[in-house]
């Protein structure tokens, strides 16, 4: 079953209205909440991993769409600068996706954009600017 | 068996030096034992890599017309102070300065994203910074105020001095409270969330020369990229610790202080760093060479990970309250497979030293040494070793009035 990773914005209208989970109910997806913010009065950010057949995930897309909810596939911009990696493996350590681990035979970093979560651990913790999430 | 450093160098100079790295003589010694490894090998290259607050470069910038007087004035470069207590074009930049305009931990915890570090870093790689300066004026240096770009090459002196570099071992450090810690190890997680290290463990300079039996003034080292040389043993210098079997020190002990000519280096080897929470520092590349003069040093250049234990220090409490406290001790073999067991729990570690590029160090300047183009040096005296009763103490506060 493929997987998406999607970034969710929600009008001020819609904070208070259930929507995902019409997702879960109606399209039988399975979602897994990354990352949200949802403040009253203010647009809500949420960032989904969605998990499916492809006719619902489809399906599902196009009820978000037309029930107002902004709808783009996460272009997850995690930028790892090589050049400046100096491979001290501090971000190894704090990530727990996997996304970021150490190849134990060289101890370089060894990076795996797919499983990065976005939780921008790895960016506080790199002292020298390696790395850049962007979303 | 005994060589002398002599006797090596004519061997360097003819292209016909063993060198092997730190790492490599430990399989050597293994499988040789020390007495044929002895003979074989004539150097042992060390390397790490790692933040080292204590560094810095005093420049010589030469004259303007008029003079003007940077001793006792205030200089900036690239809008970091720099310290003037000197002649009057001669200035010292360290690598933790900030701007006088950073915010500091106002707005906790602050990023701390430009500082001296960061200038030397540009200045190694060829870029031009702003130089201010204001001065107050005398007869003979009357001008106040300048202005200009500079960059190294148009410096006299460009000088890296370090007053404390290679720490031999130190803490891994934990957090044991609920909150997230900003320190100098980095972002420390709450409740033994991550473990971070900084050595290059076998690999590491002075833990391969344990009680400084080759390493002293004059000691000449890879530096930054180019070439330097050990000076003085470094701040807080501590010969006469706990030490095991092997005589490795099971807690921090010595460090050096180390010159070199700053125009030769490269950023590569030198960056500038920042600490969210802490403040700026620089990382510096080192390596240091060891003659094998007899077999118990080729046996001490053969330690392992495995061998070298470190203490684990709660940053949350016992490190910020001066306590003497563990939580534990771990080897290094441990520290780099990824995760240590503390009090029945499995905790990921992470490094600030990195240990890829100790390596490179240390196979670089094994390469410049079997090509002829690196020789060894005599110390002029060794570092004060464990029995010199070099100890490093306390402040010993002394209230100025009641």
């Amino acid at each position: 079953m493929p997987k998406r990773k999607l970034l969710l914005t929600f009008p001020t209208n819609l904070i208070d209205k259930p929507i995902t989970y019409h997702l879960v109910k109606d399209y039988n997806l399975e979602l897994n909440i990354l990352r949200a913010r949802v403040t009253p009065k203010e647009e809500g950010r949420l960032i989904v991993e969605i998990n499916g057949d492809k006719k619902n995930l489809y399906a599902g897309e196009e009820y978000l769409r037309s029930a107002g909810v902004g709808v783009k596939p996460l272009a997850l911009d995690v930028m790892y600068y090589e050049e400046r990696c100096i491979h001290c493996t501090a971000c190894a350590a704090v990530c727990r996706s996997g996304a970021i681990t150490v190849n134990r035979k060289d101890m370089k970093i060894v990076f795996e954009k797919d499983k990065c979560i976005a939780c921008e651990l790895c960016v506080t913790v790199c002292p020298f600017n390696a790395v850049e999430i962007q979303f | 068996m005994s060589k002398t450093i002599r006797e090596i160098n004519e061997k360097i100079k003819r292209g016909e030096a063993v060198v092997f790295t730190a790492e490599e003589v430990i399989d050597l010694v293994d499988k040789k034992g020390p007495k044929k490894a002895a003979q074989k090998v004539d150097v042992v290259t060390t390397g790490t890599f790692g933040p080292m607050c204590s560094s810095g470069a005093y420049f010589n910038v030469g004259s303007t017309k008029p003079r003007i007087k940077m001793g006792g004035g205030k200089v900036y470069l690239n809008d970091v102070p720099v310290y003037t207590g000197l002649a009057a074009m001669d200035i010292f930049l360290g690598a933790t300065a900030l701007p006088d305009d950073d915010p500091r931990n106002s707005v906790f915890p602050g990023k701390f994203e430009y500082g001296g570090g960061h200038v030397i870093e540009e200045l190694v790689g060829g870029k031009d910074v702003k130089l201010i300066a204001s001065a107050y004026g005398t007869d003979c240096y009357p001008r106040k105020k300048l202005e200009t770009w500079i960059s190294l090459k148009d410096m006299n002196e460009a000088v890296l001095f370090n007053p404390r570099n290679a720490y031999q071992n130190y803490n891994v450090a934990v957090n044991l409270s609920n909150k997230v810690l900003y320190t100098y190890m980095g972002m420390l997680m709450p409740k033994l969330g991550n473990a971070v290290y900084s050595s290059a463990g076998q690999l590491s300079p002075l833990l391969n020369d344990p009680d400084y039996r080759t390493i002293g003034i004059g000691t000449k080292i890879f530096l930054g990229g180019g070439v330097g040389h050990v000076v003085w043993n470094g701040t807080q210098h501590n010969p006469g610790v706990q030490r095991g079997g092997n005589n490795v020190p099971k807690v921090p002990a010595g460090t050096l202080a180390v010159l070199g000519d700053l125009k030769k280096m490269s950023p590569r080897w030198l960056k500038g760093a920042s600490f969210l929470g802490y403040g700026c520092t620089m990382a510096v590349g080192i390596g240091v060479p060891i003659p094998i003069l007899n077999e118990e040093i080729v046996t001490a250049a053969a330690v392992k990970d495995s061998d070298i234990y470190t203490p684990i220090v709660d940053y949350s409490r016992a490190y910020p309250q001066c306590e003497a406290e563990t939580v534990g001790e771990v080897s290094y073999a441990q520290l780099k497979s990824g995760t240590i067991e503390i009090n029945g729990k499995s905790v990921p570690t992470g490094g600030l030293s990195s240990y890829a590029s100790a390596r490179e160090i240390a196979q670089t300047l094994k390469s410049w040494i079997k090509t002829g183009k690196f020789l060894l040096t005599e110390p002029v005296s060794l570092i004060p070793d464990s029995a010199s009763g070099v100890a490093f103490k306390p402040l010993n506060e002394r209230p100025l009035s009641t």
